[in-house]
């Protein structure tokens, strides 16, 4: 503030360039990992999907560059647009509708699962003994190889002529007589899906995270209610949920990023169903990998994957815009 | 209060209490029936692996040797001691003979088909284990730059998914807590800029960073390799997001008593910073290790030959050779699941702790 003025003109520039040296070592491994591996990745993503980039053999640079073509908006408009095919109007990419639709179908049973979760975290927020068994096994999925996971999960849903899987199993020593082939069809595919999502979720990061949310709760506004004559019912009502509801924005904020990118079903996918029967659990994700690696058309790959992070991006926007306002701060 | 009321409500909370057990327990039984389910499985015979109905314990129907014959053991329904080992069946029913008790031994008799209940005797097929492991669809020819030749792929996949996930680890941990010591205790020009740049990041969709790394690995002929699958999930920006987040939380006055003294930066890094963020550090080392050992899309993306396959990649190369012997798959999934169980239980508190850290700041 008051200090004399220093003889040196440079003084804050060259402070300026101390500071940077001394952080320097620090942040250099990180910042530079992290600006290959992530950052101008993302830069570069949204350059492929403006070029028609093929994965091939290409041993120069300059073969790199003739073999490489700009396409501009080109893929963006064979993947959103439509066209007029005897009157009628035609998406030009009529797969990638249907596997959004896919996408967003699996999604509805994300409040199933948050629903879940807060009640499983209610349950688990009380003193009881060995409670932290229950915890320890509902988180298990979450923990497990989804891959493993998967392959179970494929054989409890298995229906063969001769073979019988443990759920239809289950289903028809309750009276049911034909138990749906889940995996093999059109109808029972995506729901078997659901299902599974929902076991491998409900005791998983979202009841922790409610969990956490339920210890910072004052025990005192309990107490409060409680000599007010409030019931479990208006407690929970208006104060748990209400305290809550900072949990629930970020829960349900990070469970649609995730349901639409979609790893732990694109895992499923991957290894049950191939993504069928006849695409019926194709997701955004699993029709991004098979045009990246399948087909080699990493352009096209990467216009999809940018149409994702627009979708994911927009909606944390109007979550943030729109969905802050239900949240009580305390 | 009245004692009436007092009573009920103690009636009532422990009914409360029982309720709660209930549910807690149905909830968790469903949790555990694929579970048990796989370790079932992959304890049965082939032929019992899909047979029906259903069985939780792995058994076989009860033999006999009978004048150099294998025959069956059942039970006659009604006469509980009697144990028959059945000649042969025929219109008018089972030819048996009579091997228990001891006093009717050797009598032969016919008995309606629908009076036989055949006797069965746990077996654990231990062995399953074994097959799974030594299994021919995932032999390796050469792993580990020629090291080893003609080895058995699990054993492959473990080490490499050993190598992998403690590089992932140890790079992550380093790395990072390297940078949130930048971003959390000094002070530098664009600071806060190039930090919310990292935070930008945690939103986009993996796929999109895979892609043009996936592509750049390719061009530079470099996937198929440890690099590929160590270097680029090594830099963390959520690890380093939830180191700055409770470095920010260690206070000043320690790092300044040290500054006083002498210390350089790394000095204060290293002898305050790091021991004081134990919790922290535990916390993002079971989550970066659990997450490398379990991940499936990178892997799959950019290995495909057997010798570099890490467990998860390696057990779904399984499934695709062994896709219906289901004995089999079961016992590798447990053999690919067990090690991830014991690091959770390990683990554990750290592992809640730091998911519970991640939501507050959201």
């Amino acid at each position: 503030m008051a200090r004399p003025a220093s003889p040196r003109l440079d003084t804050g520039r060259s402070r300026r360039r101390q500071a940077w040296l001394r952080a320097l070592p620090f942040l250099l491994p990180n910042l530079l990992g992290f600006l290959v591996f992530t950052f101008l990745p993302v830069l570069a993503c949204f350059a492929l999907s403006t070029t028609d980039y093929r994965l091939a053999t290409i041993t120069s640079l300059r073969e790199l560059r003739e073999s490489v073509d700009f396409v501009g908006l080109g893929n963006f408009v064979r993947l959103l647009g439509w066209h007029s095919e005897g009157g009628r109007l035609v998406a030009n990419d009529v797969e990638f509708w249907r596997y959004l639709g896919n996408t967003l179908f699996l999604m509805l049973g994300l409040p199933l699962s948050i629903a879940g979760s807060f009640l499983l975290a209610l349950l688990l927020n009380q003193r009881l003994r060995g409670i932290t068994i229950f915890r320890t096994i509902y988180f298990l999925p979450t923990v497990s190889s989804a891959v493993a996971v998967c392959i179970v999960w494929k054989w409890i849903l298995h229906q063969q002529p001769n073979e019988i899987g443990l759920l239809n199993g289950f289903l028809m020593s309750l009276g049911v007589p034909h138990p749906p082939n889940w995996l093999g069809s059109l109808v029972w595919a995506k729901p078997a899906f659901i299902i599974m999502t929902l076991w491998a979720t409900v005791g998983g990061y979202n009841c922790v995270l409610y969990l956490a949310g339920l210890q910072g709760v004052p025990q005192e506004l309990y107490e409060a209610a409680e000599l007010d004559g409030a019931g479990a019912w208006a407690r929970l009502r208006h104060i748990t949920w209400p305290m809550l509801s900072p949990t629930t924005f970020f829960v349900v904020t990070m469970s649609i990023i995730a349901g639409f990118q979609g790893s732990f079903l694109f895992t499923a996918a991957f290894l049950m169903t191939g993504g069928g029967p006849a695409g019926a659990t194709t997701t955004l994700m699993l029709y991004i990998y098979n045009y990246a690696i399948s087909w080699h058309q990493l352009g096209y790959a990467a216009t999809i994957a940018c149409v994702l992070f627009v979708m994911v991006f927009g909606f944390t926007l109007i979550n943030w815009r729109y969905g802050q306002r239900l949240v009580h701060y305390a | 209060m009245s004692a009436p009321r007092t009573r009920e409500a103690a009636l009532r909370r422990r009914a409360l209490r029982a309720a709660s057990y209930l549910l807690l327990s149905a909830v968790g039984l469903t949790m555990l029936v694929p579970f048990a389910w796989m370790v079932s499985t992959s304890l049965k015979a082939p032929a019992q692996a899909i047979e029906f109905p259903l069985r939780w314990v792995p058994s076989e129907p009860l033999t006999v040797q009978l004048d150099g014959e294998t025959r069956k053991v059942a039970r006659v329904i009604g006469e509980d001691a009697t144990r028959v080992a059945v000649l042969r069946y025929s219109p008018e029913g089972a030819h048996v003979r009579v091997i228990s008790p001891a006093s009717a031994a050797g009598e032969e008799r016919l008995v309606a088909e629908s009076q036989l209940e055949t006797v069965r005797r746990a077996h654990l097929h231990w062995e399953n284990y074994g097959e799974a492991w030594r299994a021919r669809g995932v032999r390796v020819r050469e792993a580990f730059f020629g090291l080893v030749s003609q080895v058995d792929g699990f054993l492959v996949f473990y080490l490499n998914s050993i190598i992998v996930s403690i590089c992932v680890t140890i790079g992550t941990v380093f790395t990072s807590s390297l940078a949130a010591f930048a971003f959390a205790r000094m002070r530098f020009p664009g600071r806060d800029q190039i930090f919310l740049g990292y935070l930008a990041t945690l939103m986009v969709p993996a796929i999109v960073i895979m892609l043009p790394v996936y592509a750049l690995l390719s061009q530079l002929r470099m996937t198929n390799s440890y690099t590929a699958l160590i270097l680029p999930v090594m830099f963390s920006a959520y690890g380093t997001f939830l180191l700055r987040q409770f470095f920010l939380t260690i206070p000043q006055e320690l790092e300044d008593a040290a500054v006083l003294d002498g210390a350089s930066p790394f000095a204060v890094y290293r002898f305050i910073i790091l021991p004081l963020s134990k919790p922290a550090l535990a916390t993002l080392t079971t989550f970066v290790f659990l997450h490398s050992w379990n991940d499936f899309l990178w892997p799959l993306m950019v290995v495909d030959r057997l010798a570099l396959k890490t467990l998860p990649i390696g057990l779904a190369h399984f499934q695709d050779s062994y896709t219906t012997e289901y004995h089999l798959l079961m016992a590798a999934s447990v053999i690919v699941m067990v090690p991830v169980l014991i690091v959770f239980m390990l683990g554990q508190r750290y592992f809640v702790r730091g998911i519970a850290l991640s939501g507050m700041k959201g």
